[in-house]
């Protein structure tokens, strides 16, 4: 982590738990950068963050009142927290896992109700603390330790969900992506109402190692090269397209 | 408020802000006893004061034995009631949402499930009145965990429930109980298990109120017989959960859930705020029992509130055997060192009593009827009335076997609280045990207890 983003961080808590190569220490980086950019004071965020390794990202790192929650129910308590004290400006950060399987229902419900808060979901395509389990967001034919032979359902597209649940900012990108992922990051914590950002993470412990990434940086290099924009995706067949993952903007906040 | 005659003690309103003229509330109040006691429906007895002996707005008039002791030294406040004082005629649920609003609960979050529904309602449209947060949310789960949210963003909150809902939001309790969050839970219970009965009682729920969370903790529960202890105890649940920072529930029923009888405002009510001392650790306290200062969000504190095991700074500490140890011994020392304060009982002709009849809920109302009329028949019958669940009233149960030969246990669930007694009972406990979705016939009752003298 950058020397100056330090003051964000609680002075007791030395080190992160992350695994070597995991882009949830990059995330940590591009939300705190985001929140300095601003400059908005730790005194008046709340930070919800549910069960696995990204409900870690700001508990217990981040120097401001922190609720770490049940497993997927990071949302539902925020909104209790955002309802009754409007005042705190509420960011949720938590995995795919965390935010779309257990806690999908929350997820569509807090869209659906516009609530006022930021929910950054870092997807990694797998559940990582555990020991790699198939998620529901794990591609086609994946391997993981639930699927050896291959997965065989289908991922979910996350911000069309989010989108379809009526959130009015919804955005992807790729932590190998961290200026757009910052202008984001600090677009959604500027408008007011429910904001979700899928924010693509390697995982090169439980998911790179299953599927032939032989090292961290052929993880990173992987997102690099099927990360494309909206307007590149145009251009592409359906048949160029499917190991491609859209990034961008796909509801920019505005009525 | 026009026509409203504080010295006529049948004088009564439907809707708290729509005054009835008292003659007018005097006939409605005559004829609804008329039409359920001739029908024969048990709830007839509780309005009739020919069969029904006590008035359940007013403690018992006789007490030998309780263990209710004075009050820990801490400051309650005495706050004007939400209500305009006076006697109201309400259903029991909508009682429950009236204490909730004058303890000063302002968040409220619950899903729609029979027999529990009513207060949600009542509390949406009451809630305006007191600028109070209403959030209908998509599940249970959902509600206990946005109360707790809430809660920890300074609000006083809480959600009711029915079984099926209640065991959905076990998770959720288990997590309140080690981050010591207080809140309320209102469970109206049904006939269950399962989907069970929706629309009938039951009481089965009690012993899922101690055990339904996975781990050791204690929770506080009430068991509220009438419409005015809907009332009484859900300003007493929410003045125990701030003094324990423990979650307190309200073992309701369907029948006294959707009970109407008069009950009685005062004028004060007597609330406890949780206790604030910035800078102190929020999660630890000196004495092995203690209960630490409760701060909120956006006071200043950074506060770290997790459900893993923390140190008193709230920071994890998911493998160190001793701070693990240390908090969920205090978390259960804080509430059973405790229990002599909370536990609130009732007792009823106990002095010479042969069998004593031990009862609480809906039930209770059976029993003090058979109680008297067994009397009358020369029978020496007494009643112990279990105000609270948990902590159990042990220490008070240990004593009857000094007074009885026999406890009595009439219960609408398989024996819950019967087996409980049996385990700190010095004589014979006889539990009888009927899960048909109906309340116990206070008949039913006087022919078991008659074959046991």
């Amino acid at each position: 982590m950058a020397r100056d983003l330090e003051e964000y961080l609680r002075p007791e808590i030395k080190s992160t738990p992350f695994c070597p190569g995991c882009g949830h220490g990059i995330l940590m980086n591009l939300i705190l950068r985001a929140i300095d950019e601003l400059q908005l004071s730790m005194d008046e965020m709340l930070f919800v963050s549910g069960i696995g390794c990204a409900g870690w990202i700001p508990s217990p790192h981040f120097n401001a009142d922190t609720l770490h929650t049940l497993h997927g129910r990071a949302i539902a308590f925020a909104t209790g927290a955002k309802m009754f004290n409007p005042k705190l400006k509420t960011m949720v950060i938590s995995g795919d896992g965390d935010l779309v399987s257990i806690g999908g229902n929350h997820l569509i419900h807090a869209a659906r109700r516009n609530i006022d808060l930021t929910v950054i979901c870092a997807n990694n395509m797998i559940y990582g603390m555990t020991g790699g389990q198939a998620a529901s967001t794990s591609p086609l034919e994946a391997l993981t330790s639930t699927t050896m032979e291959g997965n065989v359902y289908r991922p979910f597209d996350l911000c069309k969900l989010a989108l379809g649940a009526g959130a009015p900012y919804v955005a992807r990108y790729s932590v190998t992506q961290p200026l757009s992922l910052v202008k984001a990051i600090k677009k959604s914590l500027s408008i007011e109402g429910f904001t979700f950002i899928e924010a693509l993470s390697p995982c090169p412990t439980q998911f790179g190692r299953r599927n032939r990434y032989d090292s961290p940086v052929d993880m990173v290099k992987m997102l690099m090269e099927s990360c494309i924009s909206k307007e590149q995706a145009e251009q592409l067949s359906s048949d160029e397209l499917k190991d491609k993952i859209i990034t961008g903007e796909f509801s920019n906040g505005e009525p | 408020m026009e026509g409203f005659d504080k010295s006529n003690p049948y004088n009564l309103q439907y809707v708290a802000r729509i005054p009835l003229p008292s003659s007018v509330a005097h006939l409605i109040e005559k004829l609804l006893t008329h039409l359920l006691t001739c029908q024969g429906h048990w709830g007839g007895i509780l309005l009739s004061k020919d069969v029904y002996p006590i008035d359940t707005r007013m403690p018992l008039p006789y007490t030998a034995l309780t263990q209710q002791e004075a009050r820990l030294p801490m400051k309650f406040e005495r706050i004007d009631s939400t209500l305009m004082p006076g006697t109201y005629y309400l259903s029991g649920n909508e009682a429950v949402a009236e204490g909730a609003i004058a303890a000063g609960c302002r968040y409220y979050a619950g899903y729609p499930i029979t027999p529990s529904s009513e207060i949600m309602e009542r509390i949406s449209l009451r809630f305006k009145d007191v600028d109070g947060v209403f959030m209908q949310m998509e599940d249970e789960i959902a509600s206990i965990c946005s109360v707790i949210g809430a809660v920890w963003a300074g609000a006083k909150a809480m959600t009711a429930t029915s079984g099926p809902g209640f065991s959905l939001m076990q998770e959720g309790i288990g997590y309140a109980a080690f981050t010591e969050t207080p809140l309320v839970i209102v469970t109206i219970q049904r006939a269950g298990p399962g989907t069970g009965q929706a629309t009938r009682v039951g009481s089965g729920d009690l012993m899922q109120a101690k055990w339904g969370s996975h781990g050791d903790y204690q929770i506080i529960a009430l068991s509220p017989w009438s419409v005015q202890e809907m009332f009484d105890q859900t300003l007493e649940a929410f003045n125990l959960a701030e003094q324990y920072r423990v979650p307190v529930f309200l073992m309701g029923d369907e029948a006294v859930g959707h009970l109407r009888e008069r009950i009685d405002i005062k004028a004060r009510v007597e609330v406890f705020n949780r206790v604030k001392r910035p800078g102190a650790p929020p999660f630890g306290a000196d004495q092995v029992d203690g209960v630490p200062p409760m701060p909120a969000f956006g006071e200043g504190e950074r506060l770290l509130v997790t459900g893993s095991t923390h140190n008193e700074f709230g920071i994890r500490k998911t493998d160190d055997p001793s701070v693990h140890s240390r908090l969920v011994s205090r978390i259960n020392n804080k509430i059973l060192n405790n229990r002599e304060r909370i536990i609130g009982t009732e007792s009823y002709r106990l002095d010479d009593a042969e069998v004593i009849i031990v009862s609480y809920g809906f039930t209770a109302r059976g029993s003090i009827f058979a109680v008297d009329r067994l009397r009358k028949e020369g029978k020496r019958v007494g009643l112990l009335r279990l105000k609270t669940i948990w902590p159990f009233a042990d220490r008070i149960i240990q004593q009857l076997g000094g007074v009885a030969r026999k406890i009595f246990v009439p219960e609408m669930n398989r024996g819950q609280v019967a087996g409980e007694i049996a385990k700190y009972a010095t004589c014979e406990v006889i539990p009888y045990n009927q899960t048909d979705g109906e309340i116990i016939h206070p008949h039913r009752i006087m022919k078991e207890v008659r074959g046991l003298l």
